[in-house]
């Protein structure tokens, strides 16, 4: 691992200099301020510093998309978040946006474009299938030994129907892949959607990410892999509800792939 | 004019008033709700409809219980094309009157019915077996109370009775032929019954068969004027529903909730990004936003909880639901189907106690436009069960006849929210948050902080 600082420009740096990146890297709430998320954020930017690919963040002037305001109900606070955005967004004409929540790519993708929005919009796992093909980045495989099953994240899976790019970079890291019974079309959800995570849950007999922690152990994993931040936390604090966390880690693809490469 | 035919003449008469009343009332009771757009390429819809509803492919899912559904289904439709005769026959007093001029083609068809008459029979043993006696999760859950239960094993027990009328129709039919009975013209040998009514009928006396061979008939006829007046009270809707479900299913991204012009005009308006002469919204008078009852849904919401066959599929995959939240997104279909319901049993009821009070002194007539029971949807559905549904999309990819219960679910969500200003009080400081710091969270950190850290 190299101690050379990787530096991430934002959109008015970029704009200061008077260039435009290739793409804009949505970070969205959960990689900017959870802990565990920002891991997945830096994992992303180390693979687009690698690939050679010029990338720009909107830093503070970034907000929600709106999602979880949206989906509770509460429309004004949907519509002031993403008005905001969208003169962000607009005021850098930006066309390409990529992003490791698939909330964010939702939301930008389906329903800014009848705000006033609108942008080719793509979810990190997508790119790194795309990078992987046109042999952009390296990707060094694993441990042949590991045995790993993938979370489909409802918002990428069932709602935007992007099952294979995610399996696809798996296939490359030539580990050794186990599907759970509910995977693709039938992926029982991590219990964050819909403003969940921001909420406790309604009575009930268990949290839905125990039922889905459950059945991902029961294919005897040593990794999780999921592709959104808010399944990961949902998933890891399934593991250490069944007191696993040092058993059994969650990961997003993109840190499988540098760790494999140790950048 | 014989008196069988004068019956038959006045059934057929009552069957087709009364379903015409009865089927007239449901497209009105769709159209209570608000009107909707069609959006997207028929060319698209036509595709759904043939697939999903025509071909049943969401069924096929799960291959056993699609394929003895497939039985019944096809079947059905094939029954029908032997309703033309019957009518024919019904009316004029004529006994098979297309026998002859069809030939070999009649033997073909009405050999097809009797095969899949044979296999229709099998899948209906089995399902009143996995209904009643498979202890099955989708079939005991709270919503699936006396009624739901008893609809679907009425119209399986009405199957058997049917399948009864065209074999002893069929069978004594077959026998009277080979003993050269007048007025039994020649249906070539026929798939099941030209073993099957020898076997059975073989050793009756004439008088007997001829007793038989009406009873099968009149038996058959009368199931299925039976089906075509009580589908519309049932569940078994959804072999009509279907097709136009199907077709009308928004193509819209599953992802994308419908957005809300009003209020996006009015924070265009709050934010100074519109001009002047578009901010018109009027606010004088406080506007509902969401949905409380059926006349804020749309009508494809509306249409879709008359297409619910309530099978239980969306329920079965609802993560809340298998986790022992009180949440049922087929129990939120059904909600609004009864909900209906009961405004149109009110509405024709033309009670006065209806309108709304404030307009009871100027309007003295009961109307759709001033109609108010004190009652909602929110008396069908509770908070609870909203608060629970992780927008997951998993009911909605279940469903084999696309409706879509989700949508309903996010438009009481919205009343709630915007018009009632309640919802989970844990949602309070989310909202405060995303207002103030653009994030859920409540952070004292820099948006870009995690960059500091980052090395090559």
């Amino acid at each position: 691992m190299s101690e050379k600082k990787l530096k991430v420009l934002t959109m008015a740096e970029w704009a200061e200099e008077g260039k435009t990146p290739e793409i804009l890297f949505w970070v969205g709430c959960a990689g900017s301020f959870d802990s565990r998320a920002q891991k997945i954020t830096q994992s992303f930017c180390k693979i687009l510093y690698h690939a050679g690919i010029e990338f720009g963040i909107l830093g503070t002037e970034e907000s929600c998309t709106g999602d979880p305001a949206r989906r509770a109900g509460n429309e004004f606070v949907f519509q002031m978040l993403a008005l905001q955005n969208i003169e962000t967004l607009n005021a850098y004409q930006i066309e390409k946006i990529v992003t490791a929540c698939p909330h964010c790519f939702n939301t930008i993708k389906n329903e800014y474009p009848a705000l006033g929005g609108n942008y080719e919009v793509i979810h990190h796992t997508q790119l790194l299938r795309d990078l992987i093909e046109a042999g952009k980045i390296k990707v060094t495989e694993g441990n042949a030994a590991t045995k790993l099953t993938y979370h489909d994240s409802c918002y990428m899976g069932r709602v935007n129907g992007e099952y294979e790019a995610p399996r696809q970079v798996i296939d490359s890291l030539k580990m050794d892949f186990k599907e759970m019974k509910r995977s693709r079309k039938n992926g029982l959800c991590c219990g964050a959607g819909g403003a969940q995570m921001f909420k406790e849950d309604e009575p009930g007999d268990k949290r839905v990410n125990i039922e889905r922690i459950e059945e991902a152990l029961g294919t005897d994993s040593e990794v999780i892999l999921a592709n959104c931040p808010f399944c990961i936390t949902m998933l890891s604090d399934g593991l250490k509800a069944k007191d696993k966390q040092d058993d059994v880690m969650v990961y997003d693809l993109s840190e499988l792939i540098v760790q494999n490469n140790s950048w | 004019m014989e008196i069988a035919q004068i019956a038959f003449i006045i059934l057929l008469l009552i069957t087709f008033f009364w379903s015409y009343k009865k089927y007239s009332e449901l497209v009105r009771a769709i159209f209570l709700a608000r009107p909707v757009e069609i959006k997207g390429p028929v060319s698209a819809r036509l595709r759904n409809m043939f697939l999903v509803a025509f071909g049943q492919k969401k069924m096929f899912k799960r291959f056993l219980p699609a394929l003895f559904h497939l039985f019944i289904y096809v079947a059905f439709l094939i029954t029908q094309i032997k309703l033309i005769e019957i009518i024919i026959d019904g009316i004029s007093g004529s006994h098979r009157i297309l026998a002859e001029p069809l030939g070999g083609l009649y033997t073909f068809v009405v050999s097809s019915i009797e095969v899949l008459s044979v296999l229709a029979f099998v899948a209906t043993v089995i399902f009143l077996w996995r209904r009643n006696l498979l202890k099955l999760p989708r079939f005991k859950t709270a919503e699936m109370t006396t009624w739901p239960r008893l609809d679907a094993n009425i119209i399986l027990w009405a199957e058997m009775v049917l399948i009864f009328g065209i074999f002893a129709y069929n069978g004594a039919d077959t026998v009277l032929q080979s003993r050269d009975f007048p007025g039994y013209p020649d249906t070539g040998n026929l798939a099941v019954s030209s073993w099957f009514g020898p076997t059975l009928f073989g050793g009756m006396e004439t008088s007997s068969l001829l007793m038989w061979e009406r009873l099968g008939w009149w038996v058959h006829i009368l199931a299925v004027f039976g089906f075509i007046v009580y589908l519309p009270y049932s569940k078994h809707l959804h072999i009509f529903f279907a097709f136009p479900n199907t077709y009308f299913a928004k193509l819209k991204p599953r992802g994308e909730m419908e957005n809300m012009p009003e209020i996006m005009n009015e924070v265009k308006s709050m934010m100074g990004l519109t001009q002047e002469e578009e901010q018109s919204v009027d606010m004088e008078e406080i506007p509902e936003f969401g949905s409380k009852d059926i006349f804020d849904l749309d009508r494809i919401n509306l249409l879709g909880a008359y297409s619910c066959t309530e099978c239980g599929r969306c329920t079965a995959v609802c993560p809340a639901h298998i986790t022992g939240k009180k949440l049922s997104p087929r129990k939120i279909v059904m909600d609004i189907r009864d909900r209906a319901e009961e405004v149109v049993a009110k509405l024709k009821s033309g009670n006065p106690e209806y309108i709304r009070e404030d307009l009871r002194d100027k309007e003295k007539k009961l109307t759709a436009k001033n109609f108010d029971d004190g009652k909602s949807l929110f008396d069908y559905i509770s908070p609870e069960e909203l608060h629970a549904c992780t927008t997951c999309n998993a009911c909605v990819e279940a469903c084999p006849v696309m409706i879509d219960p989700l949508e309903p679910i996010l438009k009481m969500r919205r009343y709630e929210i915007l018009t009632q200003s309640a919802g989970p009080s844990d949602w309070m400081p989310m909202f405060t948050s995303l207002e103030n710091n653009g994030s859920p969270w409540q952070m004292s950190e820099a948006r870009d902080a995690w960059k500091e850290d980052l090395e090559e």
